[in-house]
């Protein structure tokens, strides 16, 4: 290690590097550069890209509340499309909008979700997510009129491998829905992953959550079941697992203890 | 090394391809070849990194201790993995997702490791960083081979560009959806790996044992 601090530095690096690479000081050294060396790369790396790829996450999310919307096209230029969405952070113990507690444009509903102080943690937990955020991001989009139009909500639950995160998109009364995607999954390619078919997507339009009495009979499921063609999508084939789940998913953020009560208030007209 | 700088980069192809005569790199071999993007993508991946990680390793190897040198090399992989996912995270974003854990998994892939310890350490930068690419491209051509034909029979497209339009899109083809689970990698890399070697039979592995005919007294 002395070497190091000898007083012609040329001649001292030429001899460490000629020293042999199984000393103590060597390997020590060795060590340490390597993991500087590395870690720069790596931070660099991360800290440089960091910008792109958050408006790449964002311009995901922002895709799929208009796809799920019906809204987009390839082309558009999505941030002024988006920008007719309203968000709203939403309470959903009480149905009410909390935005002066949170910012809607910032709010992030899923890291939320593993914060003690805005979560809770589920007993009775369907959709497999283990803790509930109290509050999530919700999208109001009005017609020109100003009059509401729809509404994108925020759903997630387990599949057969993997977490689906998705939208569902209602039609101004609550109870009609116009539309539900998942913009991200790890379901099986060909099977559970025909989540994202089109034609399956499309099942899901027009179809109804609540019958008159008002109880959640929407259903998931690979025969009609007694309420009606009007509250049944049909399973998809040899994806068994990843269509409970979805069915799971969908019946506990429509009830109440997901959006139950927002969507009474929604029904109500009281946005 | 007396091999040209041809021979390194065409051998791991088909005469010491990582996949069928070395066996290495299974696993992430059933994992991405669902779908040819996805093995396509990881097989750039896993060149980039197989290449760069033996030209780093074989110009330090004369300082690398011994003691270390494991670890030595793993930083330097695992450098070079975080680098390549930060950047599809950046500039491919969709094939990002769909990569997922795949990408970060590089750094756990035998073709790297093996080739920065037994190439590598011992060869000058230039031929290391070839050898690298060539078996990057080893794997990767086994991975393409795979992912045609599960992609193919399992989904009826290709490079998501429908080829056989399957009864769930109103076609006629009813897809092969084992071929999409994991384990019917495992029958075509043997079934390819048996090609390989009906081809080449220098690539046949003597038996460990012979049953031993004994006659009887």
């Amino acid at each position: 290690m002395s070497d190091t601090q000898s007083p012609e530095p040329k001649g001292a690096i030429a001899k460490f590097l000629a020293a042999s690479p199984d000393s103590v000081g060597k390997t020590i050294f060795i060590a340490v550069a390597v993991c500087l060396v590395a870690s720069m790369v790596v931070s660099a790396a991360a800290v440089s890209l960091r910008p792109v790829q958050e408006a790449n996450a964002l311009k995901d999310k922002q895709v799929n509340v208009l796809q799920v919307a019906g809204v987009y096209e390839p082309g558009i230029d999505v941030t002024e499309a988006f920008a007719a969405f309203e968000p709203h952070v939403l309470e959903l113990s009480t149905g009410d909008f909390v935005d002066d507690q949170f910012d809607p444009a910032t709010f992030d509903d899923l890291a939320a979700a593993s914060d003690p102080d805005l979560s809770v943690a589920l007993d009775n937990d369907p959709a497999g997510i283990g803790r509930k955020a109290e509050y999530r991001v919700i999208y109001l989009l009005r017609n020109d009129a100003g009059d509401l139009d729809k509404v994108i909500l925020p759903l997630h639950g387990y599949g057969l491998w993997s977490t689906l995160y998705g939208f569902i998109a209602l039609e101004n009364n609550g109870n009609d829905i116009f539309g539900l995607q998942f913009y991200q999954h790890g379901e099986t390619p060909g099977l559970g992953a025909e989540v994202d078919n089109p034609r399956w997507k499309a099942l899901w339009s027009g179809k109804k959550l609540r019958d008159d009495a008002g109880d959640l009979q929407i259903t998931v499921a690979k025969s009609q079941p007694a309420a009606g063609p009007d509250f049944y999508v049909d399973a998809l084939a040899g994806a068994t697992l990843t269509s409970v789940g979805v069915d799971n998913l969908v019946k506990f953020w429509m009830g109440d203890a997901g959006y139950g009560p927002f969507l009474a208030k929604l029904q109500a007209g009281e946005f | 090394m007396s091999q040209t700088k041809k021979e390194l980069l065409v051998d791991p192809l088909v005469d010491n391809n990582p996949i069928t005569l070395q066996v290495l790199g299974i696993c992430s071999a059933l994992a991405v070849t669902s779908s040819l993007q996805v093995a396509f993508v990881m097989a750039l991946a896993v060149t980039f990194v197989t290449g760069f990680a033996s030209m780093f390793i074989s110009m330090l190897r004369n300082q690398i201790p011994g003691s270390i040198r494991i670890i030595v090399q793993m930083v330097i992989i695992a450098s070079l993995v975080i680098l390549v996912d930060q950047i599809l995270k950046a500039y491919a974003f969709q094939i990002s997702k769909t990569l997922s854990v795949f990408v970060g998994l590089i750094i756990t892939n035998c073709i790297v490791m093996g080739r920065a310890e037994a190439f590598a350490m011992k060869n000058p930068p230039m031929a290391s960083f070839i050898d690298g690419v060539g078996n990057g491209m080893g794997y990767g051509l086994i991975l393409l081979l795979v992912g045609f034909i599960r992609e193919l029979f399992g989904a009826g497209s290709l490079f998501g560009v429908t080829i056989l339009e399957t009864v769930n899109n109103g076609g006629w083809y009813v897809p092969n959806g084992m071929l999409l689970l994991p384990p019917s990698a495992f029958f075509i890399i043997g079934l390819i790996i048996w090609a390989f070697r009906t081809w080449k039979p220098s690539q046949v592995e003597e038996r460990e044992y012979k049953i031993q005919q004994v006659e009887a007294h």
